[in-house]
């Protein structure tokens, strides 16, 4: 297990080396600088304020000092928020968005796994047709149409929950709804297959035989095989989470990471589109490597690879 | 060589005796209600919004700031916007354009995605394990907060958004060609081809393509609603086609600023595009379970 840790911690340095370059000399080639949208600030100002941030030098060395910086894990300041270091803006934006996320993914839990159970076990009955199609209709409404329908329904019609903001609890059920619906339905599709290919499997027949209540028969023994589906899902929807919560967090006016990203790249803010990218790559790695461990934990034929 | 790759070019039009598995997948493909009627439904709206902006009097350009925020109604089927454009001509002309992003950018990771794994696949050994791992990086990488970055950094190229979203999707588009290749490889009919001493070219265009087409027909069937969600994400944040161009994520923008005085400005495009998303997604099922029986365990 430790090994494979290993293995994977040192395949992802190559991945972060390709990110940050990549980043780089994206953010550097584009056309506009960070300091092109002051109006008012004059040539000379503008020059320290380049060379204060070392943008007068030529790129390579640019890029050797920035890597250099990184390795001792230095993100460097933003271009934008002038005396913020970027680590710290990322350490106040991320608590937000990871809250957006963790909440989402728990309604989609709560909502999948039990419909998908419920579907499968009632194959191709009522329940059965009725909870996949409201599944696929929940794929199919994308988030950006739901939230601001729910805003429609929820704030500006009945005026039970408010439209925007992450103040309070009543500010984070409208976008974690938006998003968590989605998943759930994601999920809750994926149960019904995972579910529906372990109930053939000769053990819940053997465990059936024995006279195991049908509940016991679920709990016990088809869960493990049928949530496999979904545990592989969890990986790349940790990173739809964050990806997604771009939409959410610019519908609801929220102050996470997502919207901090698409400011600082409209504003050129070179390294914090870095540090903030390279944050999100780490991010899904790590993820990545958790939903891994705990496939491997459900299925033992995967812990060979 | 060269008369044999040029021979190869027109394959689908001489159909190397592959016609029953297709025929058998289009009765099995008609027997399944749902992906029929999705099937239908996707080809009125494509004919809708095809023909729909030649038909129509009126352009989705029009304003007529004496009749702004009108309700849906006789006059104008879906009501208009703030400038009294006519709402029912531009979720027309959107979906015009979020058709053809979806096909276009499916398109463009289909050529590259096939290509790839095939070569992958054909060549095998240390060139297939190099190609392979990069797949496998480029994975890892977030590509969504790439395609963000790159609109954002260097505008709102039309062009530009093809590319970049077919670069994201043509990386399980490869995987899944890779598989299908390795098997077809050492099938016993792929051994008589080479044994007779037809060229590469000719094996893997003749053979082997014709047969790996079935995944990837029903991938690409998939890909298209991804596709089109992305670019509706972009257009939701602004990054996508600009004005007075609308695609149906910006109207959908759009609309959502409005909604409080006109809730039909987010309806109806958002109706438009779930429906359109819906009947692709039935439609792909559909196609899975037709083009390969034994998938469909349920």
């Amino acid at each position: 297990m430790i090994k494979f840790i290993l293995a994977r911690i040192l395949q992802a340095i190559p991945t972060l080396f390709v990110i940050a370059t990549l980043t780089f000399f994206m953010t550097r080639l584009a056309p506009g600088g960070p300091f092109d949208a002051e109006k008012n600030i004059p040539e000379e100002i503008k020059e320290k304020l380049e060379a204060h941030f070392g943008l007068e030098k030529p790129l390579h060395e640019q890029y050797f000092l920035y890597l250099g910086n990184l390795l001792q894990g230095d993100l460097g300041p933003s271009f934008k928020y002038m005396g913020w270091e970027v680590s710290e803006l990322i350490a106040k934006a991320f608590p937000v968005s990871a809250q957006l996320g963790l909440f989402s993914l728990i309604i989609a839990l709560v909502l999948g796994l039990p419909a998908g159970v419920i579907a499968a076990l009632r194959k191709n009955s009522a329940y059965d047709y009725c909870l996949m199609t409201t599944a696929m209709l929940g794929i199919c409404l994308p988030t950006f149409v739901l939230g601001p329908l729910l805003i429609l329904f929820f704030s500006s019609w009945l005026g039970w929950l408010p439209p925007l903001g992450w103040y309070s609890f009543a500010d984070m059920i409208l976008p974690s709804l938006t998003l968590g619906l989605f998943y759930g339905a994601y999920i809750a599709r994926l149960t019904r297959a995972g579910m529906l290919e372990t109930l053939n499997q000769d053990y819940i027949r053997t465990a059936r035989a024995k006279g195991a209540s049908p509940i016991r028969v679920v709990l016990r023994h088809a869960i493990k095989g049928g949530l496999l589906p979904v545990v592989t899902f969890l990986g790349p929807a940790f990173a739809g989470l964050i990806s997604g919560s771009f939409i959410i967090e610019s519908i609801f006016f929220i102050p996470g990471l997502g919207r901090f990203f698409v400011t600082a790249a409209f504003n050129r803010d070179y390294t914090m589109v870095l540090g903030t990218v390279l944050f999100y790559a780490c991010l899904i790695i790590i993820l990545n490597l958790v939903v891994d461990m705990i496939q491997a934990s459900l299925d033992p034929k995967s812990r060979d690879r | 060589m060269s008369i044999e790759s040029a021979k190869s070019k027109d394959f689908i039009s001489e159909d190397p005796s592959g016609s029953s598995l297709w025929k058998d997948a289009w009765i099995r493909l008609r027997a399944n209600r749902l992906a029929t009627i999705s099937l239908y439904f996707f080809i009125f709206i494509s004919l809708l919004t095809i023909l729909g902006p030649e038909i129509i009097t009126f352009s989705y350009q029009e304003q007529d700031l004496n009749n702004t925020f009108a309700q849906p109604g006789a006059d104008s089927l879906f009501g208009t916007d703030n400038l009294g454009r006519d709402l029912f001509a531009r979720v027309l002309h959107g979906g015009r354009i979020s058709l053809a992003v979806g096909f276009l950018a499916t398109a463009v990771s289909l050529v590259i995605g096939v290509a790839y794994g095939m070569t992958s696949g054909y060549l095998g050994g240390k060139i297939d394990a190099l190609m392979m791992r990069l797949v496998d990086i480029l994975y890892s990488l977030p590509f969504t907060i790439f395609v963000i970055l790159l609109m954002v950094l260097f505008g709102r190229n039309f062009i530009l958004l093809f590319i970049a979203i077919g670069a994201v999707e043509w990386l399980t588009m490869a995987r899944i060609t890779r598989g299908q290749t390795l098997t077809l490889k050492k099938a016993e009919f792929i051994e008589a081809a080479r044994a007779l001493g037809y060229s590469h070219s000719r094996v893997l265009f003749r053979h082997i393509l014709p047969n790996l087409l079935g995944p990837v027909i029903v991938y690409a069937t998939l890909t298209v609603p991804a596709v089109m969600l992305l670019e509706a994400v972009l257009s939701f944040l602004g990054l996508g086609v600009q004005a007075p161009m609308s695609s149906w994520g910006s109207l959908i923008k759009e609309g959502s600023e409005k909604m409080d005085i006109a809730p039909w400005l987010i309806f109806f495009p958002g109706l438009f595009f779930s429906l359109t998303l819906l009947a692709l997604n039935f439609l792909g099922d559909g196609l899975r379970d037709a083009l390969d029986p034994k998938a469909a365990k349920d």
